[in-house]
């Protein structure tokens, strides 16, 4: 497996990748337009892309995921999409009447220079209906940043402030979670007892249920007056800087909401920050049954933390949920020596904030000496792992590769998860999700314990 | 089950009306009485439809250059691209040297916006010496996305100075996904380039054992070009390549050595299998490993080309004993599916292949369709000469080479290949149409409105589709399966493919999951009670 990578590192710096570990921008954009009630995402772009989208996104998810393309010809790309564009409007919403239309670009349309919001102006909408877009091109950034932008679309066309004093409501930005996560997120905040919008909000879409009956718009999704009030609401909780700062960052200009930008919450850290600062922003006690879950989780964490203590992971993945991950190994005493993402603008300097700088604070006074690296990729993470083995990897289903090359357990966390079910329709987030990572991190530590023992040394109980 | 052409106008006619003069020409009833059925394939998708297909890349590195395992794939171009295209496809490889396979690699120049604005060729570049500097590989190949094509990169001009700097070959292709109307352009060029500069470069003229062939347009799918060279090893045959499933580069080279070529996947393909006959004489036959009547056909036909004694008897052989072995472990699949009915929509070749095992297992095709095939696939290759070329077709190159002096040869004497052509499908293929019961219907680049409609109107018990159909389908309760990359199961060519097969169709159906769907409660009131004299109790 993988026999054709070498242990010696060698700087390389073309700029390609080998084993990438993020992919291009549209498909964040369709994945979060789903995130709207009735909405149907369009790529306008060649078909392939929206076709390997869909490809993509319905293998992690295990449920229909509609989305239509411009289906780009060479003419097309000469002469401009927009005949294409129009053309596709009108017949998407004849024959399949979603209440809203998102248009992501691609690289396609990008180079070509094609005006999206001007093609949409031009077309007659159907009264009641929307089109939305966002440029997207997939020659920057990552998947992350694709639905980060489409996010933000939902603020610059949506987001309206209409009331003069600010509503007792929150918004709820989740980022590039899963609908599982997102459900965590809303129970939570409900605890709180603090009204909320969560935009987008994919829970119901992507983990609809089954009923004999196909519904291409399932009942989930954040509706178009609720994110026309998002302008009203007293405060944003963008959770995930890479993906949701932005949206919130918009609605503080657009509207005048104050942004509060806060981890994914992946771990009891970033998990006990989210209440306090909901805590705070509304003068409201945590409640008895959340504190409950928290006491339940700091007990297993300390019950169990000789499971864990000074074991040695690498950690990849999007950069939001690879914080919140190296923030729970971290927690429990373990040790995240390689710690990267695909995804870039996060060196440190960067605009849009450091992830690398991020994880060296986190790292600071543990001792740690970790490899941390943004725009990586997976060929880079398997050299680091040969020159410096880890007990676990955390991360993708692509880490499959290198867990097997290695023989090192593999947690599943993020996305894409191609090759297993269930993920994501329950979280990681919270005390609840984190409690789940803890579960799955120690069986797959403690099974390799089984596998690896003599039978002398094989044990009842661990 | 038949449907009427009524049936068929009521859906259309929930079409605007420009849409709907488009789709009824993809779409026909099979009425044999008609001598010829025309169908319109391969040709632009209408925008907002909601299509199956994808794009010239997908059909160019994702189809037939990514099996090849011994090359170094370099994808040109922002991330994605090369991203999806890497371990989707279920295309397996071995090497008895893994440091010779590259399946689970993927390269990419990654292109950022610089790379748009100030062209990407010093970044392909870098990456080729990376590659080589890494990886050492004995040849390369280049794989356009749409930019490059777009901001003017010339790809050919990189892969000419990396061959001059290495001495290996690196294959430039211009598969930017815009390029025709789907998938289907992609092979094409993939085709062209591998006729072009691959084939009949290695020095051997002669293959090594008696009864050379190729085996083309098989991807080895869950391992089903595995399963075909087990059957034909044991025949007797010699494969000296396969395009390009668990392909080798080395062995495509000497692709000129065989004596017959086995056309698997005709869409895909046939551009080669045309080519190699006109530059070294060497004829193609349409072969189908998918289904044990089909198998058994197939290895006839090929027995029957080589018209050697012994071959004939082994042929004979291997088919009493595969049947004997296989045929009591399909009959109890056959209770299981008997009577059922399905669609079965696939790419360019597997919406054909697979009724015939449908139909092994009692189970009738009430749809058929292909994603990205052409009037030939369809309708049968007499059509060609009458198909027009578009604007679109027109601006995908069309490499024929010549006869190669040196190496032509008629394999069989023309008389003799008269005489087969007219019992065994020697450079033809008759299409879908060909095959398929009176009264079903045949779909053209079947779209989503279609799909849902079709499944309404005929409810069948089982929909074989890809993966962006198959949750759309099974949210209606309707078991779906992958025929792409056949649900993470096979093989399901051959015989052992056909086991295989039977078994994970029966699954669909015997499964006690679907029983679930309907709640307890949805037919039983809240409230039990009696109606007596006095009232309700």
């Amino acid at each position: 497996m993988l026999d054709c990578t070498p242990k010696e590192l060698k700087e390389r710096n073309s700029g390609g990748m080998i084993n990438p570990a993020k992919t291009c921008q549209p498909i964040g954009a369709m994945y979060a337009a789903l995130g709207i009630h009735a909405c149907l995402p369009h790529s306008h772009g060649s078909q392939g892309c929206c076709s390997y989208h869909r490809m993509h996104l319905t293998r992690h998810f295990r449920d229909p995921v509609m989305a239509s393309t411009s289906s780009f010809t060479e003419g097309a790309s000469v002469f401009g999409g927009g005949a294409n564009l129009k053309t596709a409007i009108n017949n998407v919403f004849h024959l399949y009447k979603p209440d809203v239309i998102a248009v992501h670009t691609t690289c396609l349309t990008e180079t070509i220079g094609d005006d999206v919001p001007s093609i949409i102006k031009t077309v007659e909408v159907p009264e009641g209906k929307v089109v939305i877009h966002a440029n997207t091109p997939s020659y920057v950034g990552s998947h992350v940043t694709g639905f980060s932008n489409m996010t933000k679309a939902m603020v610059t066309y949506f987001a309206e402030s209409t009331v003069e004093e600010k509503k007792e409501q929150i918004n709820l930005i989740p980022g590039f979670v899963n609908p599982g996560d997102m459900r965590e997120m809303k129970r939570l905040t409900e605890s709180m007892g603090v009204p909320y919008i969560m935009f987008p909000d994919t829970s119901g879409v992507l983990d609809s249920p089954m009923t004999g009956e196909f519904n291409m718009y399932p009942e989930g999704g954040v509706t178009v007056p609720e994110l026309k009030d998002t302008g009203n609401s007293k405060v944003s909780i963008a959770l995930g800087r890479f993906a949701s700062a932005d949206a919130a960052e918009l609605l503080n200009k657009k509207c005048q909401v104050p942004a509060v930008i806060l981890k994914t919450p992946i771990g009891i850290k970033a998990t006990d920050a989210f209440l306090m600062s909901l805590r705070q922003l509304f003068t409201t006690e945590i409640p008895k049954e959340l504190e409950i879950e928290r006491g339940q989780l700091v007990d297993i964490m300390t019950d169990t933390h000789y499971h864990f203590q000074g074991k040695k992971v690498a950690i990849f993945g999007d950069p939001d949920i690879v914080t919140g991950v190296t923030e729970l190994v971290l927690s429990l005493g373990m040790e995240p020596i390689h710690v990267l993402t695909g995804t870039p603008g996060g060196t440190s300097n960067s605009i849009s904030g450091s992830f690398e700088d991020n994880i060296r604070t986190m790292m600071e006074g543990t001792g740690i000496e970790a490899n941390i690296k943004s725009a990586g990729d997976l060929f880079t993470l398997h050299q680091w792992i040969k020159n410096q083995p880890v007990d676990l990897i955390i991360g993708t289903t692509y880490g499959k590769y290198i867990a097997r090359a290695e023989d090192i357990p593999l947690v599943r966390i993020g996305f894409p998860i191609l090759d297993r079910s269930v993920h994501s329709y329950l979280p990681v987030v919270g005390y609840r999700g984190a409690l789940r990572v803890i579960e799955m991190i120690s069986n797959a530590l403690l099974d390799r314990v089984d596998r690896d023992a003599s039978d002398e040394d094989f044990e009842l109980v661990l | 089950m038949a449907i009427s052409e009524k049936q068929l106008q009521d859906i259309l006619d929930q079409y605007p009306s420009k849409v709907q003069k488009n789709r009824r020409k993809h779409i026909f009833i099979k009425n044999g009485e008609i001598e010829n059925q025309v169908i319109e394939a391969n040709t632009r998708t209408i925008p907002g439809i909601i299509t199956n297909r994808g794009c010239a890349y997908a059909g160019c590195k994702g189809v037939v250059l990514g099996p090849i395992k011994d090359m170094v794939h370099i994808v040109h171009g922002p991330i994605g691209c090369g991203y999806y295209a890497w371990n989707t496809r279920r295309n397996k490889a071995h090497s008895d040297d893994p440091t010779d396979n590259y399946i689970n690699y993927c390269i990419s120049t990654d292109m950022q916006e610089s790379d748009i604005v100030f062209g990407g060729e010093k970044k392909l570049a870098k990456v080729i010496d990376e590659v080589m500097d890494i990886f050492k590989p004995k040849a390369i190949t280049l794989s356009a996305t749409c930019p490059v094509g777009l901001i003017g990169d010339d790809m050919g001009a990189v892969a000419k100075v990396a061959e001059e700097k290495y001495g290996v070959q690196v294959l430039s292709f211009s598969c930017e996904g815009y390029k025709g109307v789907s998938q289907s352009a992609g092979h094409h060029i993939a085709n062209n380039i591998l006729m072009e500069k691959v084939i009949g470069t290695s020095t051997e003229e002669k293959a090594p054992a008696k009864f050379p062939i190729n085996l083309l347009g098989e991807y080895n799918i869950g391992g089903d070009g595995w399963e075909v060279e087990r059957i034909l090893e044991e025949i007797g045959y010699h494969v000296v390549s396969v395009m390009t499933g668990d392909g080798s580069y080395d062995d495509i080279k000497k692709a000129h050595t065989a004596e017959l070529n086995l056309v698997q996947c005709h869409r895909s393909i046939n551009y080669i299998a045309e080519m190699l006959e006109v530059k070294y004489g060497t004829p193609w036959l349409k072969v189908n490993f998918i289904g044990i009547q089909a198998t058994c056909e197939t290895l006839r036909n090929m027995a029957l080309y080589f018209n050697d004694e012994e071959l004939t008897k082994n042929t004979e052989a291997v088919i009493a004993k595969e049947l004997s072995r296989i045929e009591p472990l399909i009959d109890q699949y056959k209770k299981i599916c008997d009577g059922k009915k399905a669609f079965c929509f696939v790419g360019g070749s597997r919406g054909h292949h697979f009724q015939n095992l449908f139909a092994e297992l009692g189970i009738e095709t009430l749809l058929a369709g292909y994603e990205f095939a052409h009037r030939d696939d369809y309708e049968g290759r007499h059509v060609i000469p009458t198909i027009k070329t578009d604007a679109d077709s027109k601006n995908i190159p069309h490499y024929m080479p010549e006869a190669d002096e040196k190496r032509f040869r008629l394999k069989v004497s023309p008389e003799r290949l008269e005489e087969l052509k007219a019992i065994i499908p020697l450079s033809e293929y008759k299409g879908m149409r060909f095959d398929m019961a009176e009264g079903s219907i045949i779909v053209d680049d079947l779209n989503h409105f279609e799909t849902e409609a079709f499944i309404k109107l005929l409810k069948p018990d089982i929909f074989t589709s890809g993966i962006k159909d198959k949750y759309v389908i099974q949210k209606m309760g309707i078991p779906s399966k992958q025929l792409h990359n056949y649900d993470y199961s096979g093989p399901y060519a051959g015989f052992n493919g056909a086991v295989q097969f039977a078994k994970d169709i029966s699954m669909s159906f015997a499964s006690p999951t679907w029983n679930f769907i309907a709640p307890p409660w949805k037919d039983q009131p809240l409230l039990e009670g009696k109606v007596t004299e006095e009232g309700v109790a």
